[in-house]
């Protein structure tokens, strides 16, 4: 039998090379490196992002690519505007995280500093692996070189039992998620003989029973890793465990990521006829996310942990435009859209939560932020900001995000899951102002400890966020640019 | 039921059915047949040895975990590349092109795991 | 041979018997014992799929040794998790891991 070779482009999925290949060299240079020059890791790894994002923007402009095409077969790597805008939203998210980990970290006392930022990196590379995977294998690999490094990273802080009970919970139901996950995409293998996603929606309906399974499972696998309820039990535990810096580069990076592969799954690989079937599924998943995230946040008296069970509501928000996905030519762009503004939302209001919080992870109850509003005016005001997008009030980025996501709901005819979505949206105003109300209504005391680094994450995050509330069009038709282009068609006829 | 295809099989079930068999049988014949004299002595862990000090679970020296940790990535390691040895002459330069980069990553994790001391014995 | 479906079933137990063991067990060692139940339970899957469905394209083989691959690293940090959290209490019992919850 004689080989050839697959046409492999390199440059094409040189974010991700660059990505984990800047990983790799902080592995060498924390071997090479004296103590003192370390303090570089973190400059190293923003620098590697930053070339990382120059790559993905110049790819963007340049249109979509296909790579690593085995002869005759489909391609296993898909970078069109989808993968694009997904890329750039890691690389973000990892920036951000990045600037808030660097003074986190020292507050924290957590020492392995140079393992941190390699973890993280490598975190990154799978991530955008999972938004550019155009075949089953690869979306495994993607969701694993995820995961694993995210155990780890939650247990960084030991010995605080705490951070390694996290890691203990996050990596058993983590790795039972996986299980089921790729258990489900064997299935679909096996039922339509081919890993491409291509080949998989054409021979589905004839795999009968067994791809049904399959796609059933790796869904589970999924909603695992995106904390949709009745899977998320997890989320909370792990959330408050978790150093706060890692809560946040999770509570976007993870989820953003499964969303990510399940999108693209949904959209390419499973045929319109089979659409009936599951969209019920995931909308009955959206309502029981929706409801459960919103209503036991309000009982929390720990802001991780109630923005843990904030961040499984706004995922139940994403699965309501998963769920019109088949319907309205809107829904992909819709989900993009509301995945940009709580990346933003979400990392700035952590990065506020971060420069309250004590070390030794005190100053996290509720309790510690009354009276923010007289010890620091400024913050208070971000924060207050940052709680009223993800509320959705109108002039912030959470509005144009939920106000997008419904209306894709309403175009495919989920009346009563948008009905659902507008209550519990209401419903969340209640936890998110109570903390506004915390802030401005009572007296306390406690220092906030800014830092450069902070700062600049803070200011970001308020300025993506303000950008978004104010001027939606730019971003929209960005992220309609990123659609599928299964999608594109149903939009245009 | 067309049972055909287990016919090769048939001499495994015996072999199989004669191993249980013996297996059974032994013990049971020993038993039932040999004679029993129980003594004190000869109820201690180490008949005419030493008396036995302390419990029989002993916690083991986390570095064996450490040992066993590094043999699985080996293990995992040769895996990968066995694939690529089978098919040395096929895959050509395409092929060596893509091991060297698998090991040149897989060396810098085990260097990384040396200089951390994860190879230090004591 | 043996038909296909049997080794489905023979899978389909396997991953269930894991699917058995996370919820059931309470040390964190049996847990993590029984993750790689189902991750195995996947390669029987993965191979017989590949052997009866198009034994001409590897994939299925490939995916299996990266299945393993992933069960492996999953099995490193595993461990050294459960090692570090049983330094500091004696115990890997799931259950007296409760420091966090409602």
């Amino acid at each position: 039998m004689e080989f050839q070779a697959p046409a492999i482009n390199i440059a094409i999925i040189l974010p991700v090379v660059i990505v984990a290949g800047f990983g790799l060299v902080l592995m060498i240079l924390d071997m090479l490196m004296e103590d003192e020059l370390r303090g570089l890791g973190p400059w190293i790894s923003l620098g590697g992002l930053v070339l990382a994002g120059l790559q993905t923007i110049a790819l963007w402009l340049g249109g979509s690519y296909e790579t690593f095409i085995p002869v005759g077969g489909h391609p296993m790597v898909v970078v069109d505007g989808y993968a694009h805008f997904f890329n750039m939203l890691f690389i973000i998210t990892g920036i951000l995280a990045i600037l808030m980990s660097m003074p986190y970290l020292i507050k924290a006392d957590i020492d392995e500093k140079a393992e941190y930022y390699m973890l993280l990196m490598f975190s990154i590379s799978g991530m955008m692996l999972m938004g550019m995977a155009n075949d089953l294998l690869l979306i495994f690999i993607g969701l694993e070189l995820l995961s694993i490094p995210l155990y780890v990273m939650c247990g960084i802080a030991r010995p605080r039992e705490a951070s390694e009970e996290s890691a203990m919970k996050y990596f058993l139901l983590g790795a039972f998620a996986s299980g089921f996950l790729v258990f489900g995409l064997a299935l679909l293998y096996g039922a339509t003989g081919s890993t491409a996603l291509p080949v998989v929606v054409e021979n589905f309906t004839a795999g009968g029973v067994i791809a049904y399974t399959g796609l059933a499972m790796q869904l589970v696998g999924l909603a695992f890793k995106v904390g949709a309820v009745p899977f998320h039990m997890w989320t909370p535990d792990v959330y408050e465990g978790a150093p706060t810096a890692v809560t946040a580069f999770m509570s976007v990076g993870a989820k953003v990521g499964g969303f990510a592969a399940m999108i693209r799954i949904l959209a390419e690989a499973v045929p319109q006829e089979s659409a009936p079937i599951w969209t019920t599924a995931i909308a009955i998943i959206a309502a029981a996310t929706l409801i459960l995230g919103n209503v036991v946040a309000i009982s929390q008296t720990n802001i991780k942990r109630m923005l843990a069970y904030s961040s499984i509501a706004h995922g139940g928000y994403i699965l309501m435009a998963v769920a019109a996905l088949p319907f309205s030519g809107d829904a992909v762009s819709a989900s993009l859209t509301y995945m940009l503004t709580y990346m933003f939302t979400n990392l700035g209001a952590f990065a506020v939560i971060m420069m309250v919080e004590k070390s030794g992870n005190r100053g996290v109850l509720l309790e510690d932020y009354k009276g923010l509003s007289k010890r620091n005016l400024g913050m208070a005001l971000i924060l207050a900001y940052f709680m009223f997008s993800l509320i959705g009030m109108p002039l912030t980025g959470g509005f144009i995000g939920k106000f997008v996501v419904f209306q894709a709901a309403i175009d495919a005819n989920l009346i009563w899951l948008t009905i659902i979505g507008v209550v519990t949206a209401a419903v969340s105003a209640y936890y998110y102002l109570r903390v506004v109300f915390y802030m401005f209504m009572f007296d306390g005391q406690g220092d906030l400890e800014f830092s450069p680094a902070m700062m600049t994450a803070t200011t970001v995050a308020l300025v993506a966020t303000l950008a978004i509330g104010f001027f939606p069009g730019l971003w929209l038709n960005l992220a309609r640019t990123a659609s599928l282009a299964s999608q594109l068609l149903m939009a245009g006829g | 039921m067309n049972v055909d295809y287990l016919m090769p099989y048939v001499p495994v079930a015996v072999l199989l059915g004669i191993a249980l068999f013996l297996a059974l049988l032994l013990p049971i014949l020993s038993v039932s047949l040999g004679p029993k004299r129980p003594h004190f002595r000869k109820m201690q862990p180490y008949e005419s040895g030493m008396t036995a000090v302390g419990k029989a679970q002993r916690r083991y020296p986390v570095k064996f975990y450490r040992v066993a940790v590094l043999f699985i990535l080996f293990d995992i390691d040769i895996i990968l590349i066995m694939p690529w040895a089978v098919a040395l002459r096929d895959l050509g330069l395409f092929g060596l092109g893509a091991v060297m980069i698998f090991i040149a990553i897989f060396i810098i994790g085990d260097l990384w795991a040396w200089k951390k001391g994860l190879l230090e014995w004591d | 041979m043996i038909p296909l479906s049997w080794y489905l079933i023979v899978s389909a137990c396997l991953f269930c018997i894991g699917l058995y063991g996370v919820m059931a067990r309470r040390n964190a060692v049996a847990m993590l014992m029984a993750v790689e139940l189902t991750l195995n339970a996947v390669n029987i899957n993965l191979i017989a799929f590949w052997r009866y469905n198009n034994p001409g394209e590897p994939i299925g083989v490939a995916w299996a040794i990266f299945v393993l691959t992933v069960a492996a690293a999953e099995a490193a940090v595993g461990l050294a998790l459960i090692i570090s959290i049983y330094r500091q209490r004696d115990s890997v019992v799931a259950e007296e891991l409760d420091i966090l919850k409602y």
